[in-house]
């Protein structure tokens, strides 16, 4: 009899235990105790050293004692120059890089002065329709200074393209341009749900950029393979950590197919995760993640460059966990939540504000949230060891097993015929929802816990100060827009977008095309119009 | 209830693709037993209300979680009674300050369900505010 089993019976079984359901967030049961008999094979096979394959314990050698992670508060609302305002506000306290949200307009491929665009202007980011909001966005920032993120996906073609193009205007190479643009199609159709064309499509413009930034911004990161909304959407750790990584192998397999030696793009390939309440189920999470992709493209890739199996990741704490009663606590759990970040091995980081369940953040919340991960890198300590966690048994024991379970479902969407067939035919949409469903019942009936929710309950709600977005902007925009449209060349944007289509018909790559389009000031619902007229457009099946 | 099943059109209009909430209250309706219509995302106002006429529904729950509820709320029901269907009861959920809630529940939407509400409580708030229209 193992030795674990015998203490079990032993000494454990004659202590009692509290009435509760001893399982992760994402509901995956734990032991109450893990020993060196939980842990099978080597140690330079699993874990290995920091920097080294399979990257378990990080994918820097000297991880923060070399550079801490970048800090990037992800900021975005109203015109142009409000946010202009809010991003060299972070910069001036210390965040490290810049995060763009943009607007649902502009995320969906629809102009400001677009009637869908109505009531939505500069509410969930920031608007963005021709390239002088993008200058205007950009204004005494230097861009080949700073490295930003942009969240956005089925226009990221005509974002990363107006952003070239203010890189051009400020004399900056396109070489040394550096950032990320999320451009994740696949989990778009998943969870985040922002489209315009079919799955294939939308992997064409995805492949053409990775193809594009390989070769001309090579600084750049063209996709942000993302778990985030995935999770978000109600996933579990499990499916969060396989789905993704499962669109890993669907965007590396269609670079293959284009012809790309699998070393020239996939270095530039990042991933971006969820960081929730589970604190211990996070950070096994994210080392499966590095060891599951080292292997991945090492052994079913055949990569040669250390590079390639080095995932590299930003992070970001969890929207959905936060609470709109006792909003205050939001505080805490953002800081669990960015602590397992760090302890997981993350690249660059955003740290959520308390007030996010109302609205975007006050500047007052957003510096609480980027304080917290100053507190984190330069008061507690966890920065100066790296991988501090490594070797617990505990956490070694959930990697192994989160790995193992998140394999079986990447081997059944293999079986399904890889992730464009499995998203047509619903499956992991499904499971999600599924998840998700679960998750509301158990809190619905006290299995799982909310504290300010379902229980700890407070009658007053505790009042904090809103962001409110002026409703004249909407009004501002348009006219601007409208300015923009009267005073450009509308015979050379004619012509742009005709060569856009073309080369959509073509296999000639887009972003050219998309770039001089953009030069003459072709907007971005204009751009995706040819998109939704050459591609077709995609609707929701409305899945239960 | 009274002769037929309620039925129920759950709508996600606007642009963002917050879903969760929509789907998870979709089903929990359904298994409440109520009939239940789930519209998908990305409607506008005009394909909501004419969904509502189009499956005859009893009810229009409206999902938003994109700010936009000032403008969306307000559309659906000046389209529905435009369509003659203003007695169709109109409620919704999602990111929605208190003090907008108060002013959409001025213009005729009879029940707002913000974040921490639980499907049980919508269950029985449609049981007992929901009746099959004639």
């Amino acid at each position: 009899m193992s030795g674990k089993r015998e203490w079990l019976e032993r000494t454990y079984a004659g202590t009692p235990e509290r009435p509760a359901r001893f399982s992760t967030v994402s509901d995956l049961e734990v032991e109450p105790l893990y020993t060196p008999e939980d842990i099978a094979g080597s140690y330079d096979e699993k874990l290995g050293y920091p920097g080294e394959y399979p990257y378990t314990r990080g994918v820097y050698g000297s991880m923060y004692r070399g550079r801490l992670w970048t800090m990037r508060e992800f900021a975005g609302f109203g015109l142009p120059g409000d946010t202009n305002a809010r991003l060299r506000f972070l910069l001036e306290h210390g965040q490290t890089g810049l995060s763009v949200a943009f607007d649902m307009p502009a995320l969906m491929g629809y102009d400001a002065d677009h009637e869908r665009a109505q009531g939505e202007v500069g509410r969930e980011g920031v608007s963005v329709s021709s390239i002088h909001d993008m200058l205007a966005l950009f204004d005494r920032i230097p861009l080949g200074e700073v490295t930003t993120s942009m969240t956005i996906n089925c226009t990221a073609s005509i974002a990363l393209a107006m952003y070239l193009v203010v890189a051009e205007r400020q004399g900056v190479p396109w070489e040394r341009v550096a950032g990320t643009i999320q451009n994740d199609m696949l989990k778009e159709f998943i969870a985040q749900r922002e489209w315009i064309s079919p799955p294939e499509p939308s992997l064409r413009i995805v492949t053409d950029m990775i193809e594009f930034c390989a070769r001309r911004v090579p600084r750049w990161h063209p996709v942000s393979i993302s778990g985030y909304h995935i999770r978000e959407a109600g996933a579990t750790a499990v499916q969060e950590l396989a789905f993704t990584i499962a669109d890993g192998i669907c965007y590396v397999e269609e670079a293959l197919r284009r012809g790309l030696a699998v070393d020239d793009f996939a270095p530039r390939l990042s991933f971006f995760w969820d960081l929730q309440n589970d604190f211990l189920e996070e950070i096994a999470k994210l080392r499966a993640a590095r060891r599951m992709w080292a292997r991945l493209m090492k052994e079913r890739f055949g990569a040669k460059n250390p590079r390639s199996m080095m995932l590299r990741t930003h992070a970001q704490t969890a929207g959905v966990s936060l609470t709109a009663q006792q909003p205050l606590n939001n505080v805490v759990r953002v800081a669990i939540q960015a602590l397992a970040g760090v302890l997981g091995g993350t690249q660059s980081m955003h740290a959520n504000s308390m007030d996010e369940t109302y609205a975007l953040p006050t500047e007052e919340a957003v510096t609480v949230a980027l304080r917290t991960q100053q507190i984190i890198a330069e008061e507690t300590g966890v920065a100066n060891i790296v991988d501090p966690l490594g070797g617990s048994y505990a956490i070694e024991a959930l990697t192994d097993r989160m790995e193992r379970d998140a394999l079986r479902y990447i081997d059944h969407i293999d079986e399904l015929g890889g992730m464009i067939a499995a998203i047509e035919r619903g499956y992991p949409q499904r499971e999600i929802a599924e998840s998700a469903f679960h998750y509301q019942r158990q809190l619905e009936q006290g299995v799982k816990t909310v504290v300010g929710v379902n229980k700890y309950q407070m009658a007053e709600g505790a009042r904090i100060e809103r962001l409110i977005i002026d409703p004249t902007i909407e009004t501002t925009q348009r006219e601007r827009l409208r300015e923009v449209k009267r005073e450009r060349n509308g015979a050379a944007v004619s012509e742009a977008l005709r060569r856009v289509g073309e080369a959509c018909r073509s296999t000639e790559n887009l972003m050219e095309p998309i770039c001089e389009a953009v030069r003459r000031e072709a907007t971005l619902g204009e751009l995706s119009d040819v998109f939704r007229t050459e591609f077709g457009v995609y609707t929701d099946p409305g899945w239960l | 209830m009274d002769g037929r099943r309620i039925r129920i059109l759950v709508a996600k209009p606007g642009l963002d693709g917050h879903d969760r909430g929509a789907k998870i209250i979709a089903r929990a309706l359904r298994d409440g037993g109520f009939e239940v219509i789930y519209t998908g995302l990305h409607q506008t106002p005009e394909m909501i209300a004419e969904a509502a006429v189009q499956e005859d529904v009893d009810a229009v729950g409206l999902s938003v979680l994109s700010g936009a509820h000032m403008t969306l709320f307000p559309e659906v029901i000046r389209l529905l009674k435009e369509r003659g269907d203003g007695d169709v009861v109109v409620f919704g959920g999602g990111i929605i300050p208190e003090d907008d809630a108060r002013q959409l529940a001025t213009l005729g939407v009879k029940a707002i369900f913000t974040p921490g509400a639980t499907t049980d409580e919508i269950i029985k708030w449609v049981r007992e505010n929901v009746h099959p229209r004639d």
